[in-house]
C-alpha cells in the first residue's frame, strides 16, 4: 500500500502560483492608459489576426497576456455574457463591474480546484464612463484577484519595468497622441537596452467616449499610428528582440524553449498586482505564500487590494 | 438549495458557434421570440401591427422609410411607433406584421450581426446577413399561420460590391434580392405604383428621399392601416439612410421639411406628381 506524498496547501498554491506567472512573464505586456477622451490600450503584437486587445460590448473592452487559447477563451465567454445580459436586459445593464466579477470567480476556482491546470492569462477589462472619473480599468490575474486601477496599468512579462516608465510619463488628461506615445515608450523600455517597436508591431486600440455611435471600441489603423508616432527607425537590434514571440499565436505556443530566454523577463516575471504605487513592489511577501486566511477562497491575498 | 456558482457557466467557454441565436437557444431558450407555443386559433387581432415600409436605392446607397402608424383592427394603436431599425452599421431593417414580435425579432438580429462580428473580429457579407435574416423569419412560421406574421424589408450597403441592395422575405423565411426599390406591409401596393412612376436609378440622395416620402403618403392615401405625414403633431417618417459612411438615420428637421415640400405639393395636385405619359 502506497502511502499518499504529502504537499502542504501553501506548497501547492506557491507551485500553482509560479507555474502560472512564469507562463505570463513569456509574454510581451500590454498598456492601458486613460487619457483625457478615453482609454487606450497598447501592446505588442505582431499578429493583425490574433488580438490581444478586443471589444466587448458598447463601452467594454478586454485586453490579456498570456496563453492565446485561454484569453481567447475567456473573452468569447465575455462577449457571450455582456450580449446575453444586453439581450434579456437592456444595453446599459451590461457593465464592466459584472464582467469583471465573472471573470475573476471564474479564474478564482479554476485556479484553487485541484483538477484544473491554472490559467496562464492576465486580464484587463476596461469601462469608457461618460465623463473621465466614471471610466473603469479592473486588472485581473490568473488567480482571480481583481484589481481597481487609476491612470494606467501594465500587465504581462516586464510589467515593472514599463510601469517604472510610465509613472514617470504620465499625467493625467493626456491627449491620445500622448498617451500612445508614453505607452509605447513605456514598452520600448521594457528590456536591458531600449529598441524601437515598429508600428506594424503594435496592437492599439481605444475606448473613446467622443466616438457618435453606441459602440465606443475602435481600433487604431497602422497608418494613425505611424501619424501618431512620428517618423521612427527601428535599430537592428530592436528587431531582433521583436522577432521572439511578440505576436498572441506564439504565446500561447506550448511552453516556449529556451530561446524565449534570449529576453529574459525581468524577474520576477510579473510583478504582484500593484495599483500604481512605488515601483518597488512594496508587499512584503510574494502574493502566493502561505495564506494568513486559510479559508479564504482566493489564497493569495494582496495587500494593495482594495477588495480583499 | 445549492449555492449559485458565480464562475462562468461551462457552456460560455465552450468553443464553436459565433451565432447569439444558436446560443441563446441553448442557454436561455425561453427568451427567444419563436419559442412559444400559443393555443389554437387566430391570434391576429390582439396585438397591433406595423404597416407601410418602402425602400429604394440610389447610387451611393440606399433609402429606407417607414410611416409611424401601428394599428390594431380598426384603432391606431401608436401614431409615432419607429418601425426602421439600424441592424449593424451597414444595414437596417424595416417591420412590418405583428409590431411585438418584429421588434423583439431586429433586436435578436442586431444582436446577432454585432456577436459575429465581435466573435469573428469581421463582419457577415450582405449576403449572410440577409439568410441569418431569412432564419430568425423561418423559426418564427408556427405562428405566423396564427395571424402573428413578421415580414421585414432588409436593406443595406454591400462594402463589396459597393451598392445599395434590398432584399425582400415571406413569412416561410423565402429570401428575395431586390432591384431598385420594394415595399412591404399593407399599403405596399400602393407605394410601390407610386414609386414605380417616380423613381429613376440616377436619383441623388435628397431625390431618393422625396420619393420614397411621396410613396409613403400614397400608401396613406389608400390605405387606412397606414399613418401619412401628422400636420398637426408634427409627426413624420422615420427615414435611414445607408451609404459607404454607414447607417444614418435622418434629422427629424430634414425629414420634416422634406414632407412639408411633398405636403404643399399634394395641396395643389392631391394625387401627387403627374408622370409623363410616353
Amino acid at each position: 500500500m502506497s502511502m499518499p506524498f504529502y504537499v502542504s496547501p501553501e506548497q501547492l498554491m506557491k507551485d500553482r502560483a509560479d507555474f502560472a506567472r512564469k507562463g505570463i512573464g513569456r509574454g510581451r505586456s500590454v498598456v492601458v492608459v486613460q487619457y483625457a477622451d478615453g482609454i487606450v490600450f497598447v501592446g505588442e503584437n505582431a499578429s493583425r489576426a490574433l488580438h490581444k486587445v478586443s471589444e466587448i460590448y458598447d463601452r467594454i473592452a478586454f485586453a490579456a497576456v498570456g496563453r492565446y487559447n485561454e484569453f481567447e477563451n475567456l473573452r468569447i465567454a465575455g462577449v457571450r455574457l455582456a450580449d446575453m445580459r444586453g439581450y434579456a436586459y437592456d444595453r446599459r445593464d451590461v457593465t464592466g463591474r459584472g464582467l469583471a466579477n465573472a471573470y475573476a470567480q471564474t479564474l478564482g476556482t479554476i485556479f484553487s480546484s485541484g483538477g484544473e491546470k491554472p490559467y496562464e492569462v492576465e486580464i484587463f477589462v476596461a469601462e469608457v464612463g461618460e465623463v473621465v472619473e466614471d471610466d473603469q480599468i479592473y486588472r485581473l490575474t490568473y488567480d482571480g484577484q481583481i484589481v481597481d486601477e487609476h491612470g494606467f496599468a501594465v500587465m504581462g512579462g516586464s510589467a515593472d519595468t514599463v510601469t517604472g516608465h510610465l509613472k514617470e510619463h504620465y499625467t493625467a488628461d493626456m491627449s491620445l497622441r500622448d498617451a500612445v506615445r508614453a505607452a509605447v515608450e513605456g514598452l520600448e523600455h521594457s528590456e536591458s537596452s531600449p529598441r524601437v517597436v515598429s508600428p506594424e508591431d503594435l496592437e492599439v486600440a481605444v475606448l473613446d467616449r467622443s466616438r457618435s455611435q453606441q459602440r465606443k471600441f475602435k481600433r487604431i489603423s497602422a497608418e494613425l499610428l505611424v501619424s501618431i508616432l512620428g517618423d521612427r527607425r527601428p535599430s537592428p537590434a530592436a528587431e531582433d528582440g521583436a522577432g521572439d514571440q511578440a505576436d498572441g499565436s506564439t504565446d500561447s505556443a506550448a511552453p516556449q524553449p529556451e530561446d524565449a530566454d534570449a529576453s529574459p523577463p525581468i524577474a520576477p516575471p510579473v510583478a504582484p498586482p500593484v495599483a500604481p504605487g512605488p515601483p518597488t513592489p512594496h508587499q512584503p511577501t510574494d502574493p502566493a505564500s502561505p495564506p494568513d486566511d486559510p479559508g479564504g477562497p482566493h489564497p493569495p491575498v494582496d495587500p494593495g487590494d482594495p477588495l480583499s | 438549495m445549492s449555492i449559485p456558482d458565480a464562475r462562468l457557466p461551462a457552456h460560455y467557454l465552450v468553443p464553436g458557434s459565433s451565432s447569439f441565436a444558436e446560443f441563446l437557444s441553448q442557454q436561455a431558450p425561453e427568451l427567444l421570440p419563436n419559442r412559444r407555443s400559443l393555443p389554437a386559433g387566430s391570434a391576429e387581432s390582439l396585438a397591433p401591427h406595423a404597416t407601410t415600409i418602402v425602400a429604394a436605392t440610389f447610387p451611393g446607397g440606399v433609402v429606407m422609410a417607414g410611416d409611424r402608424r401601428a394599428t390594431m383592427g380598426n384603432i391606431i394603436a401608436q401614431r409615432d411607433i419607429e418601425k426602421v431599425h439600424p441592424a449593424d452599421e451597414f444595414s437596417c431593417v424595416g417591420i412590418a406584421g405583428t409590431a411585438g414580435l418584429a421588434v423583439e425579432m431586429v433586436r435578436l438580429f442586431a444582436t446577432e450581426l454585432e456577436h459575429y462580428e465581435k466573435i469573428e473580429g469581421t463582419t457577415l457579407s450582405m449576403d449572410g446577413k440577409a439568410n441569418r435574416l431569412s432564419a430568425l423569419i423561418r423559426s418564427n412560421l408556427p405562428m405566423a399561420m396564427q395571424g402573428l406574421a413578421v415580414v421585414p424589408l432588409f436593406a443595406g450597403y454591400d462594402l463589396a460590391a459597393r451598392q445599395g441592395r434590398i432584399f425582400s422575405y415571406d413569412v416561410t423565411g423565402g429570401r428575395y434580392e431586390e432591384t431598385a426599390f420594394h415595399s412591404v406591409g399593407s399599403g405596399s401596393l400602393f407605394a410601390r405604383g407610386a414609386l414605380k412612376k417616380l423613381y429613376r436609378e440616377d436619383l441623388s440622395d435628397e431625390e431618393c428621399v422625396t420619393a420614397t416620402i411621396q410613396a409613403l403618403y400614397d400608401a396613406a392615401d389608400d390605405d387606412s392601416a397606414t399613418g401619412g405625414p401628422d400636420m398637426a403633431r408634427r409627426i413624420f417618417p422615420v427615414v435611414a439612410m445607408v451609404t459607404a459612411e454607414g447607417y444614418r438615420k435622418l434629422p427629424d428637421e430634414q425629414v420634416a421639411a422634406t414632407a412639408d415640400r411633398v405636403f404643399a405639393g399634394r395641396l395643389q395636385r392631391p394625387d401627387g406628381p403627374a408622370a409623363a405619359l410616353t
